[in-house]
């Protein structure tokens, strides 16, 4: 009796562990599903063709392409060097005392939700932007940001972590030599942390380029690919949450899930990289 | 040897500049939160319904239940299920290639885009119905917890010393009771945490909900109906015109975002409080 329910218990668990595998492919599976019409409808083409118009099913996913790539582009460039620095800062510069505080400060950056992100830039950074850059305030420069600032913490931490991970004795032989703290962080701590650095870059990347509700707000969701970064655009998670519930023609509708197809194989490829490739050795470490 | 030390310190200036920029835009953003959401808050709020705007008897009611309901049924699919497969991995997986391969599999289910899972949900449990509901709501906030969940109970089980369970085994345990009785006792604390963590960051998750469980305006308990929850509610309040609306999306922003941050420094102070010991 005590060996079925031994072995059932054991069975139970790794059924539940495969579950994880099986919702994975069965979301491939589904969205490759749903998107076929437009698949066959149109084509690889459906990633230049710039023409959205539901009204003549004619259906291009180039805009909201366009406008994740340069929003996520814009969001790196932002980003990184800030995450960097405060990698460095709360490695290298801060008090004992102070580096906790200022480290958890950050990290509950990474803790609000999006949406309130979202509400926050549309009512006091919009503006801003308005105001110094022209335009609505609603566009590609503050979605970028805006995401931006979601993704720093993100960045910052796991950066942070890779660079505790360079030996202090090689640190303490460096300051021995005569260097400087920036000849030590830049020739000892970011040369050993690099793997680190770049996967938490590309891990950021992968956020960034699938954030729903923080660029939902800011985009200004408009199916063109605009002449310039203060301009309203759209992207493919926003292309998703403002239309999916009004898709009426079927063709529509998969062309929406042709988007989150495309969506889930970039992320999918994203994160792997940056697990796989890059990050393993601080999971090891951990 | 001058150009080194100048060099040196614009390092240093801008590194301390980037954290107090990361800094700058926590507070300015909590600032409006408590700011903007504390003028917001009455006992309207969980008295009244939705309602359209220009209305009195207007408040959160019907999106703050619908909520708990929703993140309640994730939670009771998704946390059991979660610490059993993470139950898994630890106890009978260990490093096999097996558990390796679920353990990238979740981190890659950790980062996926959720409005893409909301997607996957819509297109299994929505358009076959025929219509938005609870459930659907659930099942989408679920998919995305179970990978925390499991990824959370791993590590913690892996912190239970060796020794208690060959303790527990020379003893003629079999090893689902050495699991539950010995292991889970030991590890109680961080995975309550990690559960904890998890449920504040579903709750706080909108783009999966939004054509999956919609929203409503009207009071409902039953998950067969569209449901309404405080963070959709959140969305069409405030991209509305109405200033009522948008008032009352902040006090729901406010309600979130209160809930989100404690439950994340609580889980912070108790794991930070297992580490000293």
């Amino acid at each position: 009796m005590q060996k079925i329910v031994d072995k059932s218990f054991e069975y139970l668990s790794k059924l539940s562990a495969l579950l994880v595998l099986v919702v994975l492919v069965t979301i491939f599976w589904v969205l490759f599903e749903e998107a076929k019409p437009a698949i066959e409808a149109f084509g690889v083409e459906f990633l230049t063709n710039s023409k959205w118009a539901p009204n003549l099913e004619i259906f291009g996913g180039a805009p909201a392409i366009f406008g994740s790539v340069v929003s996520t582009f814009l969001a790196m460039i932002i980003a990184t060097p800030i995450a960097i620095g405060i990698a460095i800062f709360l490695t290298e510069i801060a008090f004992e005392k102070l580096k906790t505080p200022i480290g958890t400060a950050i990290e509950m950056l990474a803790a609000i939700p999006s949406i309130i992100y979202g509400m926050w830039g549309l009512f006091y950074f919009a503006p801003i932007i308005r105001d110094w850059f022209g335009g609505n305030g609603l566009g590609l420069l503050t979605a970028g940001i805006v995401l931006s600032i979601m993704i720093l913490p993100f960045m910052a931490a796991i950066t942070r972590d890779s660079m505790n991970t360079t030996p202090d004795i090689l640190k303490e032989s460096a300051y021995a030599l005569g260097a400087t703290k920036w000849d030590v962080i830049k020739d000892v701590v970011i040369p050993y942390a690099k793997a680190g650095i770049i996967g938490s870059i590309i891990l950021a990347l992968g956020r960034a380029i699938g954030e729903t509700m923080a660029v939902t707000f800011v985009m200004g969701n408009v199916h063109k690919i605009p002449d310039s970064i203060v301009n309203a655009a759209t992207s493919i998670p926003v292309t998703l949450a403002n239309e999916f519930t009004e898709a009426d023609g079927d063709l529509y509708y998969a062309s929406l899930f042709y988007l989150a197809l495309i969506l889930f194989v970039i992320s999918f490829v994203v994160i792997a990289t940056a697990k796989f490739y890059f990050l393993r050795k601080i999971r090891k470490e951990r | 040897m001058i150009k080194r030390k100048i060099i040196n310190n614009i390092v240093l200036v801008l590194s301390t500049l980037s954290a107090l920029i990361g800094l700058f835009f926590l507070f300015w953003i909590l600032w409006t939160l408590i700011s903007k959401g504390l003028d917001a808050m009455s006992m309207k709020i969980f008295i009244y319904d939705t309602a359209p705007p220009g209305r009195e008897e207007s408040g959160l009611r019907n999106a703050i239940v619908g909520q708990l309901i929703l993140v309640g049924v994730a939670s009771a699919i998704g946390i059991p299920l979660g610490i059993l497969a993470g139950t898994y991995l630890s106890e009978y997986g260990k490093n096999s290639k097996f558990a390796n391969f679920i353990r990238d599999i979740s981190d890659i289910m950790m980062s996926a885009p959720s409005i893409v899972i909301g997607a996957f949900v819509y297109a299994i449990l929505v358009a076959p119905v025929g219509h938005f509901n609870g459930w659907a709501g659930a099942a989408a906030l679920a998919i995305m917890m179970v990978p925390i969940v499991l990824r959370t109970t791993d590590d913690m089980l892996n912190l239970v010393p060796q020794q208690l369970r060959e303790a527990a085994y020379a003893l003629g345990a079999p090893k689902y009771k050495v699991i539950i009785q010995i292991v889970y006792r030991g590890a109680k604390v961080g995975v309550i945490t990690g559960v904890l963590l998890s449920i504040a960051r579903i709750a706080g998750e909108t783009a999966p909900l939004l054509f999956t469980s919609f929203n409503n305006n009207f009071f409902t308990t039953n998950l067969n109906e569209a449901m309404p929850s405080l963070t959709v509610t959140m969305f069409n309040f405030a991209t509305s015109p109405y200033e009522d609306w948008i008032n009352l999306g902040w006090a729901a922003a406010f309600i979130l975002g209160v809930f989100v941050l404690s439950v994340n420094i609580l889980g912070r102070l108790i794991i930070k409080k297992r580490k000293v010991k």
